[in-house]
């Protein structure tokens, strides 16, 4: 395992290596100046030069390439050209938010899939499994804006119970943290409950239909031990998958519930980043983003051998 | 706001089972705390090195300026005392205030503003214009300065007195001594704010502190002149990209002030009865369609005339704004209901005449060659004008391929003076504050000095030679007739096409008052019961 997870790490720097290389040369082809940008609308094209000249941007590519992967090799990111601060901090600090967001989603989504899928399946061509199956279908076909509109129309305007938009530090105000995230997280959460629900549904029911199940039942084994022993736990390897992957598109992608409720999170600076051909920004997120979608397949990898015994690297 | 707040608490109680205490104190608080909503995210600081409207609003905050425009356009000192200029007109003193200070305690001195001066002077295009005339600045004592002209300008006052990007800020001499192409690492000013750096976040937040030891002028506030009384102890300003967020948020009472929410939701938020718009900016803003003076077919003057001959303002107004309400037909360059606004003659970009257009065109041997448009589809504000310059265009005889792109893609391609076809371009719009563009020095558009000028280059020694007259000239009335003469060059030449004016109101919650009107959303005078 030790060895298998090692090999996994190592074959990290490639992956970086040919992300980091794409993304550079992406962003330089692009149209977009930032130089146009920071320089504002009224600004002429030598003052426009003189920026670009500042910001390194009139060199060629090669040696902007250069100085870019000697940089990050000293773990040097640079500095943002709009914001004044070094990529890092900005990192840093738009993290917890996309962290906040992407783990309540995800509880939000687990203690309510996988238990609806089971049932469902469990009584699989009842109402409740209809019902469950209907949602799924709402879920996915509902724009996430929507969901975010309609929620905060009624739970922060009509009955006020809930902030609008804004966050609050966990660290700062606890129960303002609360506050500020349950709405962000149901509309995000919305979308996962139905995507795990339908592919715990479908895992289930698959399992519940081998002999071992009817053995389990045979032997006189209750309902709840069979479904959660031997049936869940058998199915458990697709929904992992799913919920792995699942993490790392909430950590990627939050982009339009960050905006909806005004999170100042990563999918936000994103954005703002692309916007504004902010490359420094764009190339760290885009790295970061890579790296933690190579070590959640890594986690996903190494949990499967916990639910699976006959699983083994 | 009360009763959202007793509610949220209320539920936070309920749902989570713990006291949640004090619901009141945070209330009284809020009294004093303004938070605003701007059009953008502030993220670059510094005024001079940027032109951004988020990044002069920032400017107004914490710094001061020697001379600023009131409401009737005047220019007013501001933190000068009292100023002369010697009967040849080539020398002016300034005797600043007593008693100004930087936020830091240091006193504010004439060194501080003479290196203020020349760092915007190296970077503004009107101070570019004044510093040609300056033959020295000298401090005479730490309140007293004076500017040597080499020969008399008649744009001293107006240049000090800028009131949009960028303006000439005063700052401490040893921040104003940083390069001027180089961002300033202080935020140290002597303006009504103090800016907050260990509160501020980019992206979400910035937080700014009343000055206490701002001493404001007595005059009663006017524009961007007289008393800057602050009357909140904090404003912050919300980051909060998304246009129906914001109006919620207003609603919800979470937020006091949003600069302009986006006219189509106007009328969700006159229809709330806690909030009301407040023109706040009765100047209003100007469409602007530009085009590439080096590259055929608009390198021909009779086709870009064709070209002006095919506009019709009301077409753009109601695609873009669309209630007349906050929309104004106006034939002027200089922008209407200010000193230098004419009407253009004979109806020229209001009323279009196709046929005079087809005409010029056969004149002028146009080949049919597609002209290339560029459209911008991430500015909603302009993202509808070039579907109408394409129409206009078409029905006065010109064949068009527009080019749907964002606005980053716009503003680097315009910067390209390559054939359409190699990637360079023929025409697009953008739109200023009227305050940019109140003279012909100010007003970018109409330099046309070839490459110096502003994207489009025109080159126009006649031009050129009337601008240089409009800066020579002290006497206010000449001054305003070689304006017009400026404006009627750049039709006789089709140098460039303002089509319509037009107006974005901000939004208040009402308990907030006191917005002043100004061409810049400023946040002293305002209170918050």
């Amino acid at each position: 395992m030790i060895d298998f997870i090692a090999r996994r790490l190592v074959s990290i720097i490639p992956v970086l290596a040919v992300v980091a290389i794409f993304v550079f040369l992406m962003l330089r082809l692009t149209p977009g100046d930032p130089a146009a940008v920071i320089a504002g609308d009224n600004a002429t094209s030598d003052q426009i030069a003189l920026i670009r000249t500042k910001l390194g941007l009139d060199l060629p590519i090669w040696q902007q390439f250069f100085i870019w992967l000697g940089d990050i090799l000293r773990g040097n990111f640079g500095e943002s050209f709009f914001f004044k601060k070094t990529v890092v901090d900005l990192i840093a600090q738009r993290l917890q938010p996309t962290l906040a967001l992407s783990i309540c989603t995800l509880i939000i989504a687990v203690t309510t899939a996988v238990p609806l899928g089971v049932i469902a399946a469990y009584r699989n061509g009842s109402l409740l499994d209809r019902f469950v199956m209907g949602f799924s279908v709402l879920g996915f076909s509902l724009p996430t804006f929507v969901i975010g509109y309609c929620l905060i129309y009624i739970f922060a305007i009509d009955l006020g119970w809930l902030p609008v938009q804004g966050y609050t530090r966990i660290e700062v105000d606890f129960w303002g943290f609360v506050e500020h995230i349950i709405l962000p997280s149901i509309t995000l959460g919305i979308i996962y409950v139905a995507l795990i629900a339908r592919i715990t549904r479908a895992s289930v029911l698959e399992v519940l239909n081998e002999d071992y199940i009817r053995t389990a039942r045979a032997k006189g084994l209750s309902n709840r031990v069979v479904l959660m022993r031997h049936a869940l736990r058998n199915a458990a390897v697709p929904i992992l998958t799913v919920i792995g992957i699942g993490i790392a598109l909430l950590i990627g992608g939050a982009v339009v519930t960050e905006t909806v409720y005004g999170l100042p999170g990563l999918g936000r600076l994103t954005v703002e980043a692309v916007l504004s051909r902010d490359f420094p920004t764009i190339q760290a997120v885009i790295l970061m983003f890579s790296v933690v979608y190579v070590v959640i397949n890594l986690l996903i990898d190494i949990s499967y051998t916990l639910f699976d015994p006959r699983i083994r690297y | 706001m009360k009763s959202t707040t007793m509610k949220r608490r209320t539920f936070g109680a309920l749902t989570t089972g713990a006291l949640v205490a004090a619901a009141g104190a945070p209330q009284a608080a809020d009294k004093k705390v303004l938070r605003f909503v701007q059009n953008g995210n502030l993220t670059i600081l510094d005024p001079i090195w940027t032109t951004a409207y988020v990044t002069r609003n920032h400017g107004y905050f914490i710094y001061d300026t020697l001379f600023a425009m009131d409401e009737h356009n005047a220019i007013k000192p501001q933190m000068v005392d009292k100023h002369e200029v010697s009967a040849d007109k080539t020398l002016w003193t300034f005797t600043l205030r007593e008693g100004l200070e930087w936020h830091d305690g240091k006193p504010v001195t004439s060194e501080d503003c003479i290196a203020s001066i020349k760092r915007w002077g190296a970077r503004d295009t009107m101070g570019q214009k004044l510093m040609d005339f300056v033959k020295e600045m000298t401090a005479v004592d730490p309140r007293t300065f004076t500017m040597q002209l080499k020969e008399p300008y008649g744009l001293v006052l107006d240049s000090l007195g800028k009131p949009s990007s960028n303006v000439p800020f005063m700052m401490p001499k040893a921040v104003a001594e940083t390069d001027p192409f180089k961002q300033i690492s202080s935020q140290i000013g002597s303006g009504p704010f103090i800016y907050v750096n260990a509160e501020s976040k980019p992206g979400e937040k910035h937080v700014y502190l009343k000055n206490p030891k701002y001493k404001p002028r007595s005059d009663a506030p006017s524009g961007l002149a007289g008393g800057k009384v602050v009357k909140v102890d904090r404003v912050e300003i919300i980051e909060m990209p998304d246009p129906q967020q914001q109006v919620n948020a207003i609603i919800a009472g979470e937020i006091d002030l949003i600069e302009q929410p986006p006219h189509d939701l106007l009328p969700v938020l006159k229809a709330d009865k806690g909030v009301t718009p407040v023109n706040w900016n009765p100047l209003g803003q100007q469409f602007i369609l530009r085009l590439n003076h080096v590259q055929p077919p608009f390198n021909n003057p009779k086709i870009r005339l064709a070209a002006l001959h095919c506009m019709r303002q009301e077409d753009y107004l109601k695609a873009t704004v669309g209630s007349p309400e906050y929309y104004k037909v106006c034939g002027a360059a200089f922008v209407c209901g200010t000193p230098n606004a004419f009407d253009a003659p004979n109806g020229m970009l209001v009323k279009p005449d196709f046929e005079k257009s087809k005409a010029l065109l056969k004149e002028a041997g146009y080949d049919g060659t597609p002209v290339v448009l560029m459209q911008s589809t991430t500015l909603p504000v302009l993202t509808n004008t070039a579907p109408v310059t394409k129409s206009l265009l078409e029905q006065g005889g010109f064949k068009v391929d527009m080019q749907s792109m964002d606005w980053q893609t716009l503003v680097t391609r315009r910067t390209k003076k390559d054939p359409p076809s190699q990637g360079g371009w023929n025409v697009f719009h953008t739109f200023s504050v009227a305050a940019d563009i109140l003279n012909p020095i100010s007003c970018t558009y109409m330099a046309a000095n070839g490459d110096k000028a502003w994207f489009g280059w025109p080159t126009d020694p006649t031009m050129e030679k009337l601008r240089d007259s409009y800066t020579k000239e002290t006497d206010p009335a000449k001054a305003k007739e070689l304006a017009h003469a400026v404006q009627n060059r750049a039709l006789e030449t089709a140098q460039y096409g303002w089509i319509g004016q037009w107006y974005g109101p901000g939004v208040a919650r009402k308990n907030v008052t006191g917005w002043l009107n100004a061409p810049v959303p400023v946040m002293w005078n305002i209170s918050k019961a």
